[in-house]
C-alpha cells in the first residue's frame, strides 16, 4: 500500500527528524522564559505519551493476556499463534476486576472499584514482603557482619581493609540508629545517630554526584540529536 | 460488604502468594504466576481510567474556554491521533497481523517524531535545573552539608583530568587518596553503609506495611466512605 | 583623617558586597547557558576521554570473561528512549563482549519500550558486526512480556509458560538454544539493564537471591548508589551510568584491541560530562565563596 511506503522513504525520515529537532528546541526555550512554544509542546506531550501508554498497553497486555485467553478463536488476524489455544476461563478474573475500577467513573457505584484496588494491594503486599525481608533485610544484615580483620598482604592494606570493615559495620549500625525515632536521641544513642547522619549524608553526596551524572548525560544526547540534525540540515 | 469483601480479597490474595513462596509447588507457584498477569490486566484498566479523565479534564477546559484552552486542543488532538495510529494500525505493513510499531506504521514514526524526543528533552531539562541548584543552593553551612559536598565533590571529579591531576602526585603509601581510589571507596564504604542502614529500614517498614494490609488493620486504600 | 579613611572602608566593602551580591543572584539563564555550552562545545571538537575500569565493573567483566563459551546469557532490556544515552552503550558493550567469547545471548525485555531498543542493538551492532551468528543459535529475541517482578518469579520456576513465541511469533521449541531452558535457573548469567522500576534490583530481589543466579547488569546514574548494598554478595557487578558503560568499554578495549575504534559510543559522551562535572564544580566552589563572604560581611556589620 501506498501509506507503507510513505513513511519508510528518506523525506519521511528527514520530515521526522526535523519534527523531533523542533519540538526540541520548543522544549528548551523554556529555560529562557515560559512561552506559548514551550506550552505547546508541553501539552502535545501530555497527550501524545496518554495514547502510547495505553497503545501499548493494549497490544503488549490486553490483547495476549485476556482476550487471546477468554476467545482466542477470534484472535485470528491479529495474534494468529493464539488460535487454537484453549479458553482459560480463570481470566474472567482480571476482566471483572478492570470493569469494576472502571466504576470509579460513576460516583454512585464507585465504591465497587475498591474490590479491584483490594486485589493490587493483596499482590503488592504479598509480594513485596517475601521478597524485601530476604533481599533487603536478611541478606543485608548477613552481609554487615563482617570480619573486622583480616590480613591483606601488606600492613598498610590491613590498615586500609580493618578502617574500611569499621565504617561499613558501624556506619550500618550507627544510620539504622538513627531511624529509630520511638527513643529520644541522647547521650550515646544521641551521639550514634550523629554518626550515623554523617554516614547518611555521604551516601547523599554520592548520590547527588550520580544523579549530576544522569541528568548530563541524558542533556549529552539531546545536543548531539540537535548537532547532528544542525549539521545534517540541508540549509 | 463495601468493606469487608475488598479486605477479605486483600487477605486472599496477600496469603496465597506468601504461602507461593514456602510451597512452590502446584497449585501456589500457578497463582503466583497468574496473579501478576492479572495484576498487569488491572493496570491497563486504570490506563484506561487515567486516559478518560485526561479527556474528561481537557474537553471540560475546552467546552468552558477556561484559562489556556486551546492548548488542551493540542493535547486532545495529539491523544486521539496516536491513539488512532496505534489501535487501528494505520500504516503497518502486514495489516492486523502485523506488529503495531513494525517500521513503516503511523504509529512508529509518531513515536520517533513526538514522544521519544519530547520525554527525552523533558529528562535533559533536569540537567540545567541540577546546574543552577549547585550554584544557588548548595552551601556548606554545617559540618554534615560539609560531608555532603565533599563526597560529591569526589565522585564529580573521578572522571575528569583535574581529578587525575589533583592527587596523581601522592606516594605509594597514600595512594588511596588518588581521587579515583577516594571515588571507589566512598562509593563503597560510607556510601554503601548509607544506603544498606536506608534499605533495611525501608524493608521493615515495607514488611510492617504489608502485614498490616494483609490482616486488615491498614484499611486507608478503601477511603472513608460508607463506613 | 580617621573618618574618611572609615568611609573610604565602608565604601570599598560596599563596592565588594555589590560584586559578592552580584555574584550570588546571577541570572540563571547565564548558568544555564554555561552548562549548555559545556556540553555542546565537546561534541562540536569531539572530545573523547577514555575512564580506567573500577572494581565493581572489572568484577563483572571478569565474570563473563570467566564462563566457558557456549554459556547462557540472559539480557532484559528495562529501560525507554530517555536513558538510551546511558542505557544503550551498555547494551551495545555487553553484546560485543558475550559474542566475543562465544557465549549465548537472550534479549528479553520488562519494559514496553524495552524492545525499541533491542532492535536498534540488533541493527546497529548484531546485524553488522556479528553477521556469522545465527538467530536461533547464538542469540534469539524473546520480546516483552507483561508481569513486572511477576514475570521474573514465574520465569524462575517455568520459563516457557510465558516464553512460547519469539517476538515474530515463531514457537520457541524450533531454535536450539531455546532447548534445556525450562527455567531461569539454567541461565548462567542474568543481565538486567535498567532504568526504574522494574530493573536491576528486582532481578536481584525475585531471580538472583531465591534462584542463586548470578547478577549483574547497568543502571542509571541515579539508581547505581542504591545498588552498592548488593554488591559483591547478590550482584556480580554492575555498570552505574554513562561513566560506568565507559569502564566496562575500556576494560573490552584493554582485553580486546580490535574494538578500539567501534566501542567507543561511552567514552565519547563522556567527554561532554567530563567538562560539565568540572562547571559544576566550579558553581559550587563559587557559590560557596560568594556565601561566606557574604556571612562574613553580615556579622561584621
Amino acid at each position: 500500500m501506498e501509506g507503507q511506503a510513505i513513511l519508510t522513504t528518506p523525506l519521511a525520515h528527514a520530515v521526522g527528524v526535523w519534527i523531533g529537532a523542533l519540538l526540541t528546541l520548543m522544549i528548551f526555550s523554556f529555560l529562557y522564559k515560559d512561552n506559548p512554544f514551550y506550552k505547546f509542546a508541553e501539552h502535545l506531550f501530555v497527550g501524545v505519551s496518554a495514547a502510547y501508554w495505553m497503545t501499548v498497553a493494549f497490544w503488549t497486555t490486553l490483547i495476549p493476556n485476556l482476550i487471546a485467553r477468554l476467545w482466542p478463536s477470534s484472535m485470528g488476524s491479529v495474534l494468529p499463534s493464539a488460535v487454537g489455544n484453549e479458553r482459560n476461563w480463570w481470566y474472567l478474573v482480571p476482566l471483572v476486576l478492570g470493569l469494576i475500577l472502571l466504576t470509579r467513573l460513576i460516583p454512585r457505584i464507585a465504591w465497587l472499584s475498591r474490590w479491584a484496588m483490594a486485589f493490587v494491594i493483596g499482590y503488592a503486599a504479598g509480594t513485596n514482603f517475601t521478597r524485601y525481608l530476604q533481599s533487603d533485610f536478611v541478606t543485608q544484615v548477613q552481609s554487615t557482619m563482617v570480619p573486622l580483620y583480616e590480613p591483606q598482604g601488606t600492613l598498610m592494606a590491613t590498615i586500609g581493609y580493618t578502617f574500611s570493615q569499621i565504617v561499613v559495620v558501624g556506619g550500618v549500625i550507627c544510620a539504622v540508629i538513627y531511624f529509630y525515632f520511638s527513643k529520644e536521641h541522647k547521650g550515646s544513642f544521641g551521639r550514634a545517630a550523629r554518626v550515623g547522619i554523617w554516614v547518611l549524608m555521604a551516601a547523599f553526596g554520592a548520590s547527588f554526584g550520580y544523579t549530576v551524572m544522569a541528568r548530563i548525560s541524558l542533556l549529552t544526547g539531546r545536543m548531539d540529536f540537535l548537532y547532528n540534525w544542525f549539521i545534517g540540515a540541508n540549509w | 460488604m463495601k468493606r469487608t469483601i475488598p479486605l477479605l480479597i486483600t487477605f486472599a490474595v496477600g496469603l496465597a502468594l506468601i504461602v507461593a513462596m514456602f510451597i512452590p509447588h502446584v497449585p501456589f507457584y500457578e497463582l503466583d504466576g497468574m496473579f501478576s498477569v492479572f495484576y498487569d490486566v488491572i493496570a491497563v484498566f486504570a490506563f484506561i481510567l487515567g486516559g478518560g479523565n485526561l479527556l474528561k479534564v481537557h474537553l471540560n477546559k475546552i467546552q468552558n474556554k477556561r484559562r489556556d484552552w486551546k492548548y488542551s486542543i493540542v493535547t486532545v488532538s495529539g491523544f486521539f491521533l496516536v491513539l488512532a495510529a496505534g489501535l487501528l494500525k494505520i500504516g503497518v505493513p502486514d495489516g492486523w497481523s502485523g506488529g503495531y510499531q513494525a517500521p513503516g506504521s503511523l504509529f512508529k514514526f509518531l513515536y520517533d517524531a513526538t514522544f521519544q524526543p519530547l520525554q527525552a528533552t523533558m529528562f535533559s531539562l533536569l540537567a540545567f535545573f541540577v546546574a543552577s541548584a549547585s550554584y544557588r543552593a548548595f552551601r556548606a553551612k554545617t559540618k554534615e552539608a560539609t560531608i555532603l559536598l565533599v563526597a560529591a565533590f569526589i565522585i564529580l571529579l573521578r572522571p575528569t583530568p583535574l581529578g587525575y591531576y589533583l592527587t596523581y602526585w601522592l606516594p605509594e603509601p597514600l595512594r588511596f587518596l588518588h581521587i579515583p581510589n577516594l571515588s571507589t571507596w566512598v562509593l563503597s564504604v560510607p556510601n554503601m553503609a548509607g544506603q544498606r542502614a536506608i534499605m533495611i529500614g525501608i524493608a521493615l517498614g515495607i514488611v510492617s506495611t504489608s502485614l498490616r494490609l494483609i490482616l486488615g488493620i491498614e484499611r486507608s486504600y478503601l477511603g472513608s466512605e460508607g463506613k | 583623617m580617621a573618618e574618611a579613611e572609615k568611609t573610604e572602608k565602608t565604601e570599598g566593602t560596599e563596592k565588594k558586597g555589590t560584586f559578592v551580591e552580584k555574584m550570588g543572584s546571577v541570572d540563571r539563564r547565564i548558568i544555564f547557558l554555561l552548562i549548555g555550552l559545556a556540553v555542546l562545545i565537546p561534541i562540536i571538537i569531539e572530545y573523547t576521554t577514555a575512564i580506567p575500569t573500577s572494581p565493581l565493573v572489572q568484577n563483572l567483566f571478569d565474570k563473563i570473561e570467566s564462563l566457558p563459551p557456549g554459556s547462557k546469557v540472559l539480557m532484559s532490556f528495562d529501560y525507554g528512549p530517555s536513558t538510551v544515552p546511558e542505557n544503550q552503550p551498555m547494551a551495545t558493550a555487553f553484546t560485543r563482549h558475550i559474542f566475543e567469547k562465544g557465549h549465548k545471548l537472550y534479549l528479553m525485555a520488562l519494559w514496553a519500550t524495552g524492545p525499541r531498543q533491542s532492535e536498534a542493538l540488533i541493527e546497529d551492532v548484531i546485524s553488522v558486526e556479528f553477521p556469522d551468528k545465527k538467530y536461533g543459535e547464538d542469540w534469539i529475541h524473546l520480546g516483552y512480556k507483561a508481569g513486572n517482578q511477576g514475570l521474573i518469579n514465574t520465569l524462575l520456576s517455568d520459563f516457557t509458560a510465558m516464553y512460547t513465541t519469539d517476538l515474530d511469533g515463531t514457537s520457541i521449541d524450533e531454535f536450539p538454544m531455546m532447548k534445556g531452558i525450562g527455567s531461569l535457573t539454567d541461565f548462567d548469567l542474568i543481565l538486567g539493564l535498567g532504568s526504574g522500576f522494574p530493573g536491576t534490583k528486582e532481578w536481584v530481589q525475585f531471580a538472583g537471591d531465591p534462584g542463586d543466579i548470578p547478577v549483574g547488569g547497568g543502571t542509571t546514574a541515579v539508581m547505581a548508589p542504591l545498588l552498592f548494598p548488593y554488591y559483591p554478595r547478590q550482584i556480580v557487578g554492575f555498570l552505574g551510568g554513562l561513566q560506568g558503560a565507559a569502564e566496562y568499554e575500556y576494560a573490552l578495549i584493554k582485553q580486546y584491541p580490535k574494538y578500539e575504534e567501534k566501542s567507543r559510543l561511552a567514552s565519547t559522551s563522556m567527554g561532554p560530562q567530563v567538562w560539565a562535572h568540572l562547571v559544576i564544580v566550579a558553581f559550587i566552589i563559587v557559590g560557596n565563596i560568594t556565601f561566606f563572604i557574604e556571612r562574613s560581611r553580615r556579622k561584621r556589620y
